[in-house]
């Protein structure tokens, strides 16, 4: 193979509006395509205590009218320029993401403008808007990964502000009410409280002048947003792990598994060792898991661990569906495996190879389109990383040795301290988990 | 409103051996893409051994003569990203590669297209298997819903048909494959002169072409396979009712429609945006919008080799009925087939069309990428020339147009509509369905 290739990585300019919007421009010549993406401080960790989902909502209604324009009209008006627009709602941060071409340039920004700053969030809105969200937390009882994403998240985080999904359950949609909008909505989205990023096929000053037409004129509110601190300065409870947990679905083809814990947080000094021990250990098709649970046991599709990573206290995950009659030998050979990159099986050097080489020779790859330049420039806003982290990222991650990992899992990962959920048919499992030793499981129902 | 300048330029070569060969350069990232289409799917396959394009796909990641081991370590840790994926017209495999891990890409691409049996034991072959039991579990049997496209597909078409059958396959079918089944399949399907190469992306063309010459060129042609033809129509409407692990009712409606790239499939396309894409769409806005009777709406044009499917999907609202969704849904498919759309629809719908092909053409490899794209041209229109061609179907799309081919293919008498309910509460289908079971 010949030596790497050179890639210069996109260059941001940074500029901060009259308002106090902070602006990343970058440029990206490929195909006359730009994306806008507007970032806000708050995300479902930020919904108050009882009002879980409100987050969510707020974002979900903010396509649902803006200024003179409905609902409709609005939708319309994004179909003429062929926008492609999302919003993202994570546990710190909301990303409201907007791509068209070139040409729409301005159509796109103000319309993206609109949405953000001047939505309607009529009560009228609002009532189908929460009623559809009901009527999809009733559908998500089916789905076992959804029921298995849902409790894990509880039974990790306890009451803590990233213990529950953006969507919320039921009892606390029926308690959001329009004003809980309409004050979170003037709370949350402030110029002052953003970063928009602009990436297209336009100069650095052309698209800080889209920037400055579309966003120049939205002003803040007065007003405290302080509030409840951010979810990220809450530090999870010391509470009693769950070893085994259960939601019984019944006569279920297969187990929803989840297993981890608690591990760390995105900024810490042990990322790149972390992300090569998950690269080892569940980040890629020829990882341990993968390789123990599907090549050789034929045990499952596929199965895969990850850091869902967020400000503050992010957990480490291993997940899988297994075939039912697999289901307590595929939670003891995932559990051994957790163990043994800890020391008993230190990465050796053919996987240190294998894991750092797939992260860093692939690393370009992930840079070929607006959105997703504009992405990765969200995630260095998120974490308040500096602009050289691109072009540091190779070489950190070749400088992390097997003895790195072995340290960074051994401080991050404590065996004593996983939580195993299985979403399942137990009567047919029940007999089996004895042989794992874990104790009597938790029964949780399927609520949301 | 001025047309796009876009375009997906390429110069394509046949080697000896009848493997088709094409190549785009582009050179804003250095990565080049590879993608192989094998023009075989499980419209290849026959009743009683259903399932097998696919399991064959898994065998084809397991090892090769020369490199008998995983396919994926040696190009991950090359930096590649890598899939493979099969439907019932093609089996597609792909890599993304650092530009300076191209032969690494090609010669692992070259030696399972060559040499794949001499590798293949009947302990691998188990093991997926039983992978593949797991994903049919996975993603069929253990998800609300997702065993409805088995109910329609064989309510669509006879049993002897090959669209009568999902890609994944029956499990009795799955459970009872032989090794030997899958040697001869490799023999069948699996060689130069039923493939196409596309490599795009950071190389030069020339040197694109020496390097397919020097890796696939010894490879012996192989027998072009006979291609797949069969007819299908329904002569009435067809009411069934299928019991699910779900909260919520739900009904589905298909018709037979024009083939992939055949007269009127653009336009089923458009119909399909029309009724059910977005907010603004007819169906959305009366049913989810307006009168709240639905949770959702959704419809499209599936387009096909050999005949697609048109199929519109709607979940009852909580206190709703399927009936009532059903009346509003014939009546604006009444309309669409009686009035067509509205200029202001066509030309939303265009500006969408046209958007969505500049937004295709940003990637060079993966799925739907640039390289896919050109094999997909190739193998089931005959020329990888046609991105230009295939954008001006729908920029010449009129609307009467479009109201001819939903008048033509809309039918209210000849239609499959299949009611998903909840366990055990059969009153909530539809009048007169007739149960069926999915295994």
């Amino acid at each position: 193979m010949g030596a790497d290739p050179t890639f210069t990585f996109p260059t941001i300019v940074r500029h901060t509006l009259g308002n106090g919007l902070r602006v990343c421009t970058i440029e990206h010549r490929s195909v006359p395509v730009i994306t806008f993406s507007l970032q806000i401080e708050g995300g479902s960790g930020a919904d108050p205590a009882g009002r879980e989902g409100l987050a969510a909502i707020v974002a979900d209604m903010a396509d649902e009218g803006t200024g003179s324009l409905t609902a409709l009209e609005v939708s319309d008006a994004l179909a003429r320029i062929g926008a492609d627009y999302d919003v993202d709602v994570g546990g710190d941060v909301t990303d409201y993401t907007l791509t068209t071409l070139t040409r729409f340039a301005s159509r796109g920004a103000a319309l993206l403008a609109d949405i953000v700053t001047r939505p309607s969030l009529l009560e009228s809105e609002f009532m189908r808007v929460r009623q559809m969200r009901l009527d999809r937390l009733r559908q998500l009882k089916d789905v076992a990964s959804a029921v298995a994403e849902r409790t894990f998240l509880r039974l990790l985080y306890g009451s803590h502000p990233y213990g529950h999904l953006a969507i919320g359950t039921d009892a606390s949609l029926r308690r959001v009410t329009p004003d809980d909008v309409v004050s979170f909505h003037a709370g949350s989205l402030q110029p002052s409280r953003a970063t928009l990023i602009v990436c297209g096929a336009m100069s650095h000053e052309e698209l800080l002048h889209e920037a400055e037409e579309a966003f120049g004129g939205w002003s803040s509110v007065a007003g405290d947003t302080a509030g409840a601190p951010p979810a990220s300065e809450v530090a999870p409870g010391s509470r009693a792990v769950t070893t085994l947990a259960v939601v019984q679905r019944e006569s279920a083809a297969q187990s929803e598994l989840r297993i981890g814990q608690l591990a760390t947080r995105r900024v810490t000094p042990d990322y790149p060792a972390l992300l090569v021990m998950n690269a080892v250990l569940g980040g890629q098709f020829v990882s341990r898991v993968n390789l123990k649970l599907r090549e050789e046991k034929g045990y499952t599709y596929g199965a895969r661990t990850n850091f869902d990573w967020r400000r503050g206290i992010s957990p480490f995950v291993l997940q899988t569906s297994v075939h039912t009659a697999s289901t307590a030998d595929a939670i003891a050979d995932s559990l051994s495996e957790v163990a043994a990159v800890r020391g008993m099986r230190p990465p050796t050097d053919a996987e240190m190879l294998l894991a750092k080489a797939s992260l860093t020779r692939g690393y370009p790859r992930g840079f070929e389109t607006a959105q997703q330049v504009a992405r990765s420039v969200a995630v260095l806003s998120m974490y308040e990383l500096p602009d050289s982290y691109f072009e540091e990222f190779v070489p950190k991650v070749n400088a992390v040795t097997s003895a790195d990992v072995v340290a960074a899992a051994s401080r991050h990962l404590d065996p004593a301290r996983l939580t195993t959920l299985i979403v399942g048919d137990y009567s047919a499992i029940a007999d089996s988990l004895r042989s794992l030793n874990l104790g009597e499981p938790e029964l949780h129902a399927a609520d949301f | 409103m001025t047309s796009l300048d876009i375009d997906l330029p390429f110069t394509k070569r046949t080697l000896a051996n009848g493997l088709d060969v094409i190549v785009h350069e582009d050179r804003h990232v250095p990565i080049v893409a590879v993608n192989v289409w094998y023009h075989v799917g499980s419209k290849n396959e026959r009743p009683g051994r259903t399932g097998f394009a696919h399991l064959f796909e898994h065998l084809m990641f397991e090892g090769s003569e020369h490199y008998n081991a995983g396919y994926f370590p040696p190009l991950q840790q090359a930096g590649a990203l890598l899939n493979g994926s099969t439907n019932a017209d093609r089996t597609n495999y792909w890599e993304v590669v650092p530009t300076s891990a191209i032969d690494r890409a090609l010669w692992m691409e070259s030696d399972r297209m060559g040499y794949l049996l001499p590798a293949l034991t009947s302990q691998r072959f188990e093991t997926q298997r039983d992978v593949v039991l797991n994903e049919r579990r996975q993603s069929y049997e253990n998800r609300p819903y997702g065993m409805v496209m088995m109910a329609l597909s064989a309510a669509l078409y006879p049993p002897d048909h090959p669209y009568s059958w999902m890609t994944i396959g029956s499990a009795e079918d799955i459970r009872a494959m032989q090794l030997e089944d899958v040697q001869e399949f490799f023999r069948t399907y699996y060689h130069p002169s039923n493939a196409s190469l596309v490599l795009a992306g950071d190389l030069d063309t020339e040197r694109a072409f020496e390097l397919a010459e020097a890796y696939f060129g010894e490879i012996p042609a192989g027998v072009r396979p006979q291609r797949v033809s069969h007819h299908a129509e329904l002569s009435g409407e067809q009411r069934l009712v299928l019991e699910d692990r779900v909260e919520l009712p739900r009904v589905y409606i298909a018709w037979h429609s024009p083939a992939m790239f055949a007269e009127g499939d653009a336009e089923m396309d458009l119909v399909g945006d029309l009724l059910a894409n977005g907010k603004t769409s007819r169906l959305y806005k009366t049913l989810v919008y307006d009168m709240r009777i639905a949770l959702d709406v959704s419809g499209y044009q599936s387009s096909r080799e050999i005949g697609s499917f048109f199929l519109l999907v709607a979940t009852a609202a909580p206190g709703h009925t399927l009936s009532e969704i059903v009346e509003r849904i014939d009546e604006e498919v009444g309309r669409v087939a009686d009035q067509g759309p509205t200029a202001e629809e066509m030309d939303r719908a265009v500006a969408q069309a046209e958007a969505h092909f500049m937004y295709r053409v940003q990637t060079v490899g993966g799925f739907g990428g640039k390289s896919d794209q050109l094999n997909a041209y190739n193998v089931l229109k005959g020329t990888p020339n046609y991105f230009v061609a295939d954008l001006n179907r729908y920029r010449n799309a009129r609307p009467e147009s479009v109201q001819g081919a939903a008048r033509h293919h809309l039918r209210l008498d000849r239609r499959v509509m299949l009611s998903v309910i909840p366990r055990g509460r059969p009153t909530l289908a539809l009048a007169g369905s007739t149960p069926v079971t999915v295994s």
